[in-house]
């Protein structure tokens, strides 16, 4: 690997390694990604090699490992090329045949194409599977096309371009206008526009300056920016690289969860690379503009995610946050003017760069411009990541893309926003999705976790979970959140196990209307929505919980009681083997009755009763009959009574 | 701890006191925890106060001042894993191992942690033994599942 010392140089090196390698060579693309590794994904990689090395098609065919495409329910996900074939969760046994029949014969394995589950149709290609047809993947599309260990892989998609121009033909300001005029919105939560955001800092006095990307993604249940900074490290450094030539920084820092070991390594090793080729270092690409990237690894505190909490946590401190009178783009890291943003905006910045922002502005709303990725998880058939431009409603996302709720069950509501965000029903499916939108509706554009919730879900536990969630990630230092969040929490918790009283719901608005007005940081403002937004749509279940001590939703569970239904029971000792506490009596041909002493309500009598007998059953807000008398505990068969 | 170690992950980030968390996380992941001897070394290298280290190692998730167990495990309770039953998931193991997140039992076994979110949504509620991902957990699976660990 030489370094390239011009635009002109970097285009002879693309154009070499394109050279180099046959457009219609086989090459196997498996999904790496963390949902696929934990579907064992590195299984099916290894097979694949030593499965291409048995046959003797090691000079003929690629294999790699690949970032996340997103269809995270059916991994692990295999691209075979150029055919662009899409097998889905395909297992190691699966290997023998895909190498025979798909790479040497040309032939598709019928039984790993995804089936349409309600045409029964099958999908031959990505393009073709609904899950991706109706989304609009700008910014992961291209992570099935590279090793992110590879930073070849990411020129031969046109890598790095965005910067040779803005290096080469673009002054600062131009930079800075064109991402302005794009409108790009911080994707990290508050929705911020980052032209605005870097206009300041490149204003502000002080030297140096500092760019950082925030990949301190600790919304639970979303992992987009984990899925780009593993997948498209280097869309990210390209990104930062443009940013800091546009605000005058020398000097960027990727701060990324040490839960994430993958995205650290992928992004340890991208940067290494792109200082071997000159695309970090001194004189970038021979434009003597110089910039180099540091790796921090997060310890563990969803507060970080916060700009100041994080910049203070760069510093070697506790990631606490600090009032803001003067935004941290003025007055940042080691007190010097510091831009923010968050992996999934820095992955955007080559892009508008490359195609220039009226490209960008087709896609969205009036306010909210781009593509946006979600995590689309919970109660929802197809899970995963999904990239769709601004605007698109909220009921094309859940059923076009995610196939809707599995089960048969009925939709309740789906949580945006990550934890400060809030809950938005049925009703409100039509919304479009942008960050004024869902403001206006009570929640939140968050960082774009999304979670589905069905019938089975309760809302009180849902905002008493949030509220958990923030209690113990509250840095403690103002009080507003630290004690007034611990009261909310002690109330919902006393509603959830049928403790509650009158008036907990004004004091709990009370609560929230003094965290709102007076926490420091934006956790804290936030902290409440959770509660409000469950409140204002989901009432009816509060004071059900408060008034007759019952749980709408059959889940909280000093609410609940689980009970076999004497008529349904067929004795056939499922639940009796498998309860955990021998909390069911019974026996060959016995009605099983559960002992509510014994139960903790773990739940497994109800999941292992099998669904023709359907015999257990969840009580709520009502006593459980008495258990039937011994003497007419024994079923008579029918059939034995001949 | 043997102190070669802890200078070498010193002298890995130059002896700069504003990398003390990176240092201080090298030094957990090679040692599962964070030894008294070991913070006083630290605190004596990069020159940083006893309380400042403290109060880091305290105020992050990822540290641990107390010995972990032989396993560990790591209940994914993030949201997608929340609404999918990880509560009654959780409920099992506490039941079995008799400890509480955040602990670890007597004899050195199991040591138990919830996280927020592993990012393997799709098969949640999903566990983390040792580094490997058990997903679609229900309480009787994690019985069986925790048998296989001695």
């Amino acid at each position: 690997m030489s370094r390239i010392n011009s635009p002109d140089e970097l285009e002879k090196v693309r154009q070499e390694i394109i050279s180099r390698e046959n457009p219609n060579k086989p090459c196997i693309s498996i999904c790496a990604g963390a949902g696929c590794i934990a579907s064992g994904a590195s299984e099916v990689i290894a097979a694949f090699k030593a499965e291409i090395e048995k046959q003797g098609l090691m000079a003929e065919v690629n294999t790699k490992g690949t970032g996340c495409p997103g269809f995270c329910e059916r991994g692990p996900v295999v691209v075979i090329y150029p055919e662009e074939i899409c097998y889905l969760q395909v297992k190691p046994e699966d290997v023998p045949e895909v190498v025979s029949q798909t790479v040497r014969e040309k032939k598709v394995v019928d039984r790993l194409l995804y089936v349409d589950p309600t045409t029964g149709e099958k999908a031959t290609h990505e393009a073709d599977i609904p899950f991706y047809r109706n989304q609009e993947r700008n910014v992961i599309g291209n992570n099935i096309k590279i090793d992110p260990k590879n930073i070849d892989d990411y020129l031969v998609i046109g890598g790095y371009s965005a910067l040779a121009k803005t290096l080469s033909k673009m002054t600062a300001d131009q930079v800075l206008q064109e991402v302005k005029k794009a409108n790009l919105r911080g994707r990290g939560g508050g929705g911020f526009p980052a032209g605005t955001k870097w206009e300041g800092s490149r204003n502000a006095p002080g030297e140096p300056k500092y760019v950082i990307v925030n990949a301190d993604e600790g919304d639970p249940g979303a992992f987009m920016d984990r899925a780009v900074l593993e997948g498209n490290p280097h869309s990210v450094l390209e990104g930062l690289t443009i940013g800091a030539y546009a605000i005058g920084a020398h000097e960027g820092y990727i701060y990324v969860r040490q839960e994430y070991p993958l995205a650290v390594e992928n992004v340890t090793i991208a940067i290494q690379q792109a200082q071997e080729y000159g695309f970090l270092g001194k004189n970038i690409l021979g434009s003597g503009f110089d910039f180099v990237v540091k790796v921090h690894k997060g310890a563990g505190a969803f507060v970080c995610g916060e700009s100041t909490a994080l910049m203070t946590a760069l510093e070697g401190r506790a990631g606490e946050p600090r009032p803001k009178y003067i935004r941290s783009n003025v007055v940042g890291l080691w007190g010097k003017p510091s831009v923010l943003n968050n992996v999934e905006t820095w992955a955007n910045v080559p892009l508008i760069i490359n195609n220039g922002a009226d490209w960008f502005t087709q896609f969205g709303t009036d306010t909210s411009k781009g593509t946006k990725i979600f995590s689309l998880v919970g109660k929802i058939t197809n899970t995963g990541l999904v990239e769709v431009p601004m605007g698109t409603p909220l009921r094309d996302i859940i059923y076009k893309i995610g196939g809707g709720i599995p089960g048969g069950k009925k939709f309740k509501a789906v949580q945006t926003g990550g934890p400060s965000g809030g809950c938005l029903p049925e009703e409100l499916l039509d919304l479009p999705v942008g960050f004024d939108e869902l403001t206006k509706a009570g929640s939140m554009m968050g960082s774009g976790g999304m979670i589905v919730m069905d019938e089975d879900t309760c809302m009180v536990d849902v905002a008493r979970y949030f509220l958990e969630f923030l209690t113990e990630e509250s840095c403690g230092k103002c009080v507003p959140c630290r004690e007034g969040m611990r009261q909310m929490l002690k109330i919902l918790t006393n509603i959830t196990k049928g403790k509650g009283k009158d008036g907990d719901i004004e004091l709990l608005e009370q609560l929230s209307e003094t965290a709102i007005e007076a926490a420091l940081c934006a956790l804290g403002k936030s902290s409440p929505n959770p509660f409000l937004s469950t409140l204002q749509h989901f009432r009816e279940e509060y004071e059900a919980h408060i008034k007759e001590k019952r749980c709408p939703a059959l889940s909280c569970k000093e609410l609940i009681s689980y009970y076999i239904d004497p008529d349904k029971c067929q004795a056939c000792m499922n639940c009796l083997r498998k309860c955990p506490s021998e909390a069911i009596t019974g026996g060959k041909r016995q009605i099983h009755i559960v002992d509510q002493e014994k139960c903790t309500k773990c739940g497994t009598c109800f999941e292992v009763c099998p669904h023709r007998f359907h015999a257990v059953r969840k009580i709520s807000g009502e006593p459980v009959p008495p258990p039937i008398p011994e003497e007419a505990r024994t079923i008579v068969r029918k059939s034995k009574e001949k | 701890m043997d102190k070669h170690i802890i200078d070498q992950i010193i002298d890995k980030h130059n002896c700069e006191p504003s990398y003390l968390i990176q240092v201080l996380l090298d030094i957990q992941a090679e040692n599962n925890w964070l030894p008294r001897e070991a913070l006083e070394r630290v605190a004596e290298r990069l020159q940083v106060p006893m309380t400042r280290i403290q109060h880091i190692a305290t105020f992050y998730k990822a540290f641990s001042l107390v010995p972990k167990g032989r396993h560990q495990i790591h209940i994914c309770v993030g949201t997608a894993c929340h609404v999918r039953g990880a509560s009654r998931v959780l409920d099992t193991v506490q039941g079995l191992t008799g400890i509480e997140p955040g602990e670890t039992d007597l004899d050195l076994k199991f040591s138990l942690e919830t996280v927020n979110c592993l990012g393997c949504c799709a098969l949640g509620p999903v566990v983390d033994i040792d580094g490997k991902t058990h997903g679609k957990m229900a309480p009787a699976k994690t019985a069986d599942v925790l048998k296989n660990y001695d």
